[in-house]
């Protein structure tokens, strides 16, 4: 669902169509459009952009009242085990059935939750834990909660199961027609197939992309699908879970090591001026206090060995480790409030690297105009992609509505280094980080990205070398050498390129005293003896001189040498799970790790004597628990991270060990997914009062016009998506001649029965019109588009690719000139999947 | 454009593509007709290179062909990776054309403000212009200190040490060590408009 995988990942493709023909899997594809996925499928079935959690919230709904789910024993194991459906919740908590669309919390101006009610009964705080395991640690041992209060048997009316029950039980297949569009049958033959092919033989896999995420929603409609595949007992074994087609080589990287304003690298949380983050110490107990019982517990470690990492020898215990002259943020400082905020002047100086907003990003022309307001900009590219030529000749130029005298902007374009010409790592969408090595210079004054941000780096900090004054103090302290060994440069032209090596290095993280890479993240100390820039990916230089990432050993399965899977080159995130409640698995076929009680588990009783037991993978594959403890194992109360979990708590990040069905905190919108209509939405909601997500982000500024819920001047659903042959806003395939003419101009579908309504003719164009701009299109009118009937209510959508611009071999009009800027209020994601419009046959300005 | 049909169909030949475009009648291709015609694809000789295709988040593996004089002439899938054994899909198969590419700039341009041309300029002034411009900007518009709303309707004087007049915007086909690097220094300078693809 919300993927179109055959074209999109069309080599990952290849192997759940693999599993078709050797295994025979069955294959469905629920999508608004008929797409090659869908041709290659066993099942179709087409539902409305948007209505992804009413086809979710209805299967769930069926499977927990389905008597296979109720009498075989599996399901019942896994979900007391290793969910939180047993788990009783605060009786003052109240859904979405009580409050006809809301939860309890919401404040009274109905923009943002207090999540007080949301959290779950605990029994009392434990005595004060012993001590003695680091200045932060003890801290943290003084404020565990008590440990949460469960009914295994799952009759407590606030138990997650009983709450999850009623929350659902509105979703029902009569429901899927009128807010989906497809039919009762269809729906039930997917829910079926779900609940039939898992269990503890089979696995399902639900598979998503961005069709998923674009939404005011889009984070409550994969916590949906992972809620599904808990109930199910589908995560953390083979050809389970839920898997995330990213859309970029290394956006898993980019998200691992953050380049993103909440966020440092390996998912510890930015320092924040609105929280209680006033010294390393109140950052620490604010963000790792609530998780202290999970493997966040060693939060300290992570979070001193990241400061001494940026700082250094400069980095001390006496100076918080550097803490005081780190950045903090203020507030939202994500892609669409920045470029809101340089177009109101806020923003003097950007750098664009790699990425094209003139043409992707949302409401694309005010994004634009927002680039004519900058002081200087600097683009690092491959072409003259639209944004470096924006001055030059953007629509805004070309219509006379912006001069270039009036543009003030200073703007450089620096060429840069393609993948082969550099040597460097990606992390793929499996989470494998995979080493790409350099096997030529590139031309000219053309750079790797880590060149130029290298060398501005040293140029600032040696203009900064004698400044005295305490807010240069993070610059001038900055650890900041990667100067190659004399080898490593040798063969090329270009000699002042940094190690990637010794980037790595950091990464992976090393002990101060011997500069000796750590092997395994279980090392790191909060003592500022150790360095790691991301804790997730030590072990992909467990020694000096190894790259593991480098690996190039393919075998016939989980091929645990090739390249490195982060974290600790565990590919099955959670496979505790793979093996029942004694550590068996589940069964042969579905086989990945388990317990071994005769195992010598390399560790030594009180009277010297070995400890037998451990986990063990025939496979190869990596551990994702602590190595020696018995399923049995009870965990300590007064006890941090793996000390506290017990043998059954299989999902190890989660504070209570447990995989959320219910999820008490880390969620702006809601513990619980619940169907808000798109934003911009042709129907009302019909399955509660609220019409969209209460807390969505919206940003009503000039230039950024909504529309209205059943808007007549907008009456059709447009999703914009991907094609094969182009990537992203074109800027590596709209240059490159074989691309450009595999796929050479924008295109818009359009189905029969909206063709006929407005008088399209195939391979005509058609003019596409929102509130923030107008586009044309050649129609390509195909069945694969169909009307959805809403309650009796036709609804037309169609499709539109999004990867054209001015530029480049293959041009054509900015598809998100249409879009607007409106986003989910967990990750700030915009909603470029599902957003109204009108159509018209013929050309911009009324031409034929 | 200069291109040449019959090298095009040899590269994309027996994957998906042209469908659309054929669908339409732009074309006028038989994608049937040509992927039978186009037959094996050759495979250039020379020095290999393992690397990693530069477009999706599949991570198909590649084999980058250097000739004797250092040249890349030819990207091919690696039949090793477990990920591809030797496919790729069309943007994959046409990555060469990324590396040799007429239309790609191996020069510095710069435009100066209210210009409406771009000049050539030399990396290294680029380098100093753009260090120089990010010194004063930040140090123009730097905050030690904010007042926050301390939640009880009041405000909190709090230490923030950053700046808002630099945002940094990046792509997520850059390699993790760049990712590292650049939030590292974007931190050390305060910046906090710090943004990447990996959020769409
Ligand atoms: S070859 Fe295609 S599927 Fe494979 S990584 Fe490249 S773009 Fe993705």
């Amino acid at each position: 669902m919300g993927s179109n995988m055959a074209e999109c990942h069309p080599v990952a493709f290849r192997w759940p169509l693999k599993a078709k023909t050797d295994h025979g899997a069955v294959l469905m594809h629920v999508d608004p459009r008929f797409t090659r996925t869908s041709a290659a499928c066993d099942v179709h079935v087409p539902i409305r952009a948007g209505s992804d959690i009413v086809f979710l919230g209805a299967i769930i709904n069926h499977v927990i009242n389905s008597r296979r789910w109720n009498e075989d024993p599996f399901y019942r194991e896994f979900v007391v085990n290793y969910t939180n459906a047993a788990t009783l919740v605060n009786p003052d908590f109240k859904g979405t059935e009580e409050l006809d669309g809301v939860f309890s919390g919401l404040a009274p101006d109905g923009k943002s939750y207090a999540n007080a009610t949301w959290s779950y009964q605990r029994n009392p705080a434990p005595g004060k834990g012993k001590g003695g395991l680091g200045p932060f640690s003890d801290l943290l041992l003084q404020q565990l909660p008590g440990r949460p209060k469960t009914d295994p048997t799952m009759q407590d009316p606030h138990c997650v199961l009983q709450i999850i029950k009623r929350h659902y039980a509105r979703y029902t297949p009569a429901l899927v027609e009128k807010v989906c569009g497809c039919s009762a049958e269809q729906f039930t033959k997917v829910a079926q197939t779900m609940l039939e092919n898992s269990g503890r033989e089979k696995t399902a896999n639900i598979t998503y992309a961005v069709g998923w995420t674009q939404h005011t929603v889009g984070v409550q409609i994969i916590r949906a699908a992972a809620m599904l595949q808990a109930l199910l007992g589908n995560i953390g074994r083979p050809g389970g879970g839920v898997l995330a087609l990213r859309g970029h080589a290394t956006i898993q990287g980019s998200t691992d090591i953050a380049t993103l304003y909440h966020s440092l690298p390996a998912y510890l949380n930015m320092p924040d001026g609105r929280k209680k983050h006033d010294s390393l110490k109140d950052f620490i107990l604010t963000e790792a206090g609530p998780l202290a019982t999970s493997y966040w517990g060693n939060y300290p470690k992570f979070a001193v060995s990241y400061f001494k990492a940026q700082f250094g020898a400069a980095a001390t215990a006496e100076n918080d480790y550097g803490y005081d002259y780190h950045p903090k943020i203020t507030g939202d400082h994500s892609h669409m409030p920045m470029m809101l905020d340089m177009g109101a002047g806020k923003i003097k100086g950007f750098f664009v690297m790699g990425q094209n907003p003139a043409v992707g990003g949302q409401n694309a022309r005010l994004q634009r105009k927002a680039l004519a307001k900058l002081d200087w900009m600097v683009v690092r590219d491959y072409f003259e992609t639209e944004t470096a030529s924006f001055w030059r000749n953007s629509p805004e130029i070309l219509s006379g509505e912006l001069k270039p005298a009036d543009i003030k902007t200073e703007v450089f374009f620096l060429p840069a280094a393609a993948v082969a010409e550099m040597e460097g790592s990606f992390t793929n969408t499996q989470r494998l980080l995979q080493q790409h090595d350099k096997a030529a210079d590139p031309p000219g004054d053309a750079r790797s990205d880590s060149w130029f941000t290298y060398h501005l780096g040293k140029r600032l900090q040696a203009m900064y070398r004698d400044s005295a004054n305490p807010l240069d103090w993070g610059i001038k302290n900055l650890a900041w050498d990667y100067e190659p060994e004399a080898k490593e440069v040798a063969p090329w032209r270009i000699k002042d390129e940094p190690s990637a090596y010794r980037v790595l290095k950091e990464i992976n993280g090393y002990t101060v005293a011997d500069g000796k890479p750590l092997a395994t993240f279980a090392n790191l100390k909060e003592d500022g003896t150790t360095v790691c820039g991301a804790w997730i990916y030590t072990g992909v230089v467990p020694e000096e001189g190894k790259n593991n990432a480098a690996r190039r050993k393919p075998d016939e399965w989980i091929s645990p040498n090739w390249g490195f899977a982060w974290p600790a080159n565990r590919h099955i995130m959670y496979n505790r799970a793979s093996a029942d409640s004694q550590g068996r698995p589940w069964s042969e076929a579905k086989k990945l790790i388990l317990w071994d009680p005769d195992a010598d588990s390399g560790t030594k009783d009180l009277s010297g004597n070995p400890v037998r037991g451990k986990w063990v993978a025939p496979s190869g594959e990596g551990i994702d628990f602590q190595p020696t403890k018995a399923p049995a194992m009870v965990g300590k109360d007064a006890a941090l991270g793996f000390d506290w979990l017990s043998g059954n708590d299989a999902f190890i990040m989660r504070a209570d060990g447990k995989a959320w069905l219910f999820a008490p905190a880390g969620l702006v919108d809601g513990p619980l997914p619940a169907h808000y209509e798109p934003y911009e939405s042709p129907v009302a909601n019909r399955v509660y009062r609220q019409q969209s997500n209460p807390v969505a982000k919206v940003w009503r500024t000039e230039g950024n016009v909504y529309h209205g819920v059943a808007d007549p001047k907008y009456p059709i659903v447009v999703s914009t998506y991907r094609v094969t042959e182009h990537h992203l806003s074109g800027t590596m395939s709209r240059w490159l001649p074989w691309l450009a003419e595999l796929m050479p101009e924008l295109f818009c579908e359009v189905s029969p029965e909206l063709a006929a309504e407005k008088g399209i003719r195939n391979a005509g164009y058609v003019t596409i019109v929102t509130a923030r701009g107008e586009i044309e299109a050649r129609a390509l009118v195909t069945r694969r588009i169909k009307p959805f009937v809403l309650d009796g209510k036709k609804v037309h959508e169609i499709g539109l690719p999004w990867h054209w611009g001015w530029q480049g071999n293959a041009k054509g009009d900015v598809v998100n000139d249409l879009s607007a800027m409106v986003g989910d209020p967990n990750v700030s994601i915009h909603e470029g999947k599902v957003f109204t419009c009108d159509i018209r046959a013929g050309r911009k300005g009324g031409r034929s | 454009m200069g291109i040449s049909r019959r090298k095009f169909l040899k590269v994309t030949s027996g994957i998906v593509g042209g469908g659309v475009a054929a669908e339409l009648g732009i074309l006028n291709v038989d994608t049937a007709a040509a992927a039978a015609k186009a037959g094996k694809v050759p495979i250039k000789s020379g020095r290999q290179i393992p690397s990693i295709c530069p477009y999706c988040a599949v991570g198909c593996g590649q084999i980058v062909t250097v000739d004797d004089a250092g040249v890349i002439v030819d990207i091919q899938g690696n039949p090793d990776s477990p990920i591809n054994q030797g496919t790729l899909c069309p943007k994959g198969a046409a990555t060469l054309q990324l590396v040799k590419n007429e239309q790609r700039w191996s020069t510095v341009k710069y435009r100066a403000p209210g210009s409406d041309r771009w000049e050539e300029k030399p990396l290294d002034w680029a380098m100093s212009r753009i260090a120089e411009l990010t010194k004063k900007t930040r140090d123009a518009n730097f905050n030690e200190f904010q007042d926050m709303p301390d939640g009880k309707g009041g405000t909190i004087r709090k230490r923030v040490m950053n700046t808002y007049a630099i945002a940094s915007l990046g792509g997520a086909t850059m390699d993790n060590e760049w990712n590292y690097l650049h939030q590292k220094l974007m931190h050390a300078l305060g910046v906090v408009y710090l943004e990447n693809q990996a959020r769409i």
